[in-house]
């Protein structure tokens, strides 16, 4: 991808098409077209499943159904949006919401209770991003290989802390918020929760000195350095962000699955990585958006909604989703160069 | 600054690590945790001759595979006169036969291997037995039966048969009745065993006729997320097949969810969760059929006697059995409590 290097400031598509004067015409024009493009891809998704399956799909309950699905891989993609957005990646993900959730499971039959487990699982993710953040940042270890070991090391210390075994919660204040009857206004508590990281990650990446940083760290690093910038300091919040996003869906998974496991949060890794790919953020940094990303998991969540409710197998699902992946970059490019 | 130098292998790489990853994560059936069987030994208990057996497993990252060890040892510890040495266990082929040879150079009497592969292991089992070292064969068979001298393992195809005719016996009375599977990692070829078990069992119930199949991965967490498409796919039906106890955790979790209670649930492999949520019999968990981790532990009482050159007690033969398949017997509230000490946690 030669992708031309940004400056440093904030003149991404998304930006200055805020400051246009004539921000609708702006917004078709430029950077949303892949939104628009993404959206089109969702409703045809949708017209899809409504077609196939009438009953089950347009039903609120399976509204509901998706939504949730989206919501624990949805709030790790945010936070990889940020650390892609500046240029790294984090492929620890997966594994840090394994190790966030056994440890505050094991918290939770020590009876510690509600607070204590979100507390715990929090901290957990936190710690991890730190460790992240500090070896990439002051360490200067390239991302890749610094989440890399992290991903083995945080799987293997789940490993040993659950010994193989599945913990099942019984703090039923946890469980509840999982159940139907605590839904408000039809809206299960987990996609509140992935509605509010979305809206904080989109209002920090667009509307504060430290998302317009992140972007002009991925963008060029040498010269937003040159801007007076500590760059360091942006990484290690950047991998600090990522870990507390898998601490909060950590936390949203334990309330999906009512338990813990060493398993938890297998392959986000990828999954997280391919939502902010054809949500149209760049690998490369120095472009991000928080909206596509969302798109992206809905998109990948919906695919899998309409392939269970017509009965395919899970060989046809990875297919499409490899399909859908190479499709969207194609787009991306083609877009990419026409404006 | 350390910048990633190439992007193109960024996502591939990533690939790789991650399969990798899936594939440790979830190559077995369940959990446990507890040693269960103390029923007799195969070979009787009189010391003997001084044994050293060799044990070579996956890594025990889930449940099941975890009781396997577990069961080995206690039996091993039984035995005054059996000596265990046990290998780390890997999911990685490569490591898994330079263990296994590791053992082979130090001159073990008899291996027990169960392979996380067994067609992939069959080579480094053949070199075994031609150094003149018995190869007790656990769970996942080899290719070649030159390349052991005794297999034991459970009946994957038996699970599925008796989760089959359970459940038709169940529905037999019931007009158009409707039945859905939850199976296990689909590139798994025990999975593909239990289906062809289940439908197997099913075409002797001209009534009933599975609607839906979906494939999880062993984890509580693919069990919600396939359940609750399931549920949301099929509005009505009247009995669940799950593949596997420890992805149940996640499915019953799922049914809770969706508030169904119109159908009743026959899982697999046995785990102390689904058996005490059979015994309490307030879930529509009814049934679950066996795949006992306890296997390991009559492996060692096999390969202690093939150490000793004993049969078995009990069989008029001289030599011990060159295969031995074990039962899946299904557990429901009749007889849960019998079964209840061999659940796994």
């Amino acid at each position: 991808m030669t992708q031309p290097v940004s400056p440093p400031r904030d003149d991404t598509p998304k930006l200055s098409s805020q400051a246009d004067p004539s921000p609708w015409r702006a917004v078709v024009a430029r950077a949303d077209v892949r939104t628009l493009s993404l959206l089109g891809v969702l409703a045809a998704l949708i017209l899809i499943g409504g077609i196939t399956k009438p009953d089950e799909f347009l039903d609120t309950r399976n509204l509901q159904l998706v939504l949730t699905q989206a919501s624990v891989i949805g709030v790790v993609t945010v936070g990889m949006t940020f650390v892609i957005t500046s240029g790294g990646i984090d492929l620890s993900v997966g594994a840090i919401v394994a190790l966030a959730s056994v440890w505050a499971t094991t918290v939770a039959t020590q009876d510690f209770g509600f607070v204590g487990v979100l507390f715990t699982a929090v901290l957990v993710g936190v710690g991890c991003g730190l460790v992240n953040g500090v070896l990439i940042a002051y360490g200067a270890m390239v991302p890749f290989i610094a989440t890399l070991a992290m991903l083995a090391s945080a799987r293997g210390l789940a490993l040993q802390i659950t010994d193989g075994n599945t913990q099942v919660v019984t703090i039923d204040g946890i469980l509840d918020l999982g159940e139907r009857d605590s839904y408000i206004l039809g809206i299960p508590p987990l996609v509140l929760m992935f509605a509010v990281v979305t809206i904080i990650g989109w209002l920090v990446l667009n509307r504060t000195t430290f998302g317009r940083r992140t972007v002009a760290v991925g963008g060029n690093a040498e010269a937003t350095r040159l801007a007076g910038i500590d760059v360091r300091r942006q990484r290690l919040y950047l991998y600090l962000l990522s870990g507390l996003c898998c601490g909060i869906a950590a936390f949203m998974l334990i309330i999906l699955s009512g338990s813990g496991q060493n398993t938890n949060g297998n392959l986000y890794e990828l999954d997280a990585i391919a939502a902010a790919i054809i949500g149209g953020t760049l690998l490369s940094g120095g472009r991000g958006t928080i909206v596509g990303s969302v798109l992206g998991v809905l998109i990948f969540t919906t695919i899998t909604n309409i392939f269970a409710l017509n009965n395919l197998q899970s060989d046809v699902q990875q297919i499409a989703k490899g399909a859908i992946i190479v499709a969207a970059v194609l787009v991306q490019r083609r877009t990419a160069n026409t404006t | 600054m350390p910048e990633l130098t190439s992007r193109r292998g960024l996502l591939f790489g990533t690939a790789a690590v991650s399969a990798g990853v899936l594939l440790t994560g979830c190559t077995s059936n369940d959990t446990k945790d507890e040693p269960a069987s103390n029923d007799q030994p195969a070979a009787d208990d009189k010391k003997g001759k001084q044994v050293t057996i060799g044990f070579a497993g996956p890594q025990a990252d889930h449940g099941w595979l975890n009781a396997i060890n577990d069961n080995a040892k206690s039996r091993a510890k039984k035995y005054e006169d059996v000596t265990l040495e046990i290998t780390e266990g890997s999911n990685d082929t490569a490591a898994q036969i330079g263990q296994i040879e590791t053992l082979i150079n130090k001159k073990v009497d008899v291996l027990v291997i169960l392979p996380a592969d067994g067609k992939a292991l069959t080579q480094v089992g053949l070199k075994a037995m031609r150094a003149g070292i018995p190869v007790v064969n656990l769970d996942r068979i080899f290719n070649s039966p030159q390349a052991y001298r005794c297999y034991i393992g459970g009946d994957n195809f038996g699970m599925g048969l008796n989760a089959g005719h359970y459940i038709g016996e169940q529905l037999k009375d019931k007009k158009n009745a409707k039945v859905i599977e939850l199976a296990g990692l689909d590139n798994l070829e025990l999975t593909k065993q239990r289906t062809a078990g289940f439908d197997a069992a099913l075409k002797n119930y001209p009534n009933v006729k599975k609607v839906a199949r979906q494939a999880a991965e062993f984890t509580v967490e693919s069990g919600q997320a396939k359940m609750s498409q399931l549920l949301q796919a099929q509005s009505s039906f009247d009995a669940l097949w799950n593949h596997d106890d420890d992805q149940g955790v996640g499915a019953l979790r799922a049914i809770e969810q969706a508030g169904r209670d119109d159908f009743i649930m026959v899982g697999g492999a046995g785990s102390l969760s689904a058996m005490q949520a059979i015994e309490a019999d307030n879930s529509v968990l009814k049934a679950t059929v066996l795949y006992p981790p306890t296997m390991a532990a009559s492996a060692i009482d096999l390969a202690r006697a093939l150490g000793q050159g004993k049969g078995v007690s009990g069989l008029a033969e001289f030599e011990i059995p060159s295969s031995l398949t074990l039962y899946s017997a299904v557990v429901d509230k009749e007889n849960v409590k019998t079964y209840l000490p061999t659940g796994f946690k």
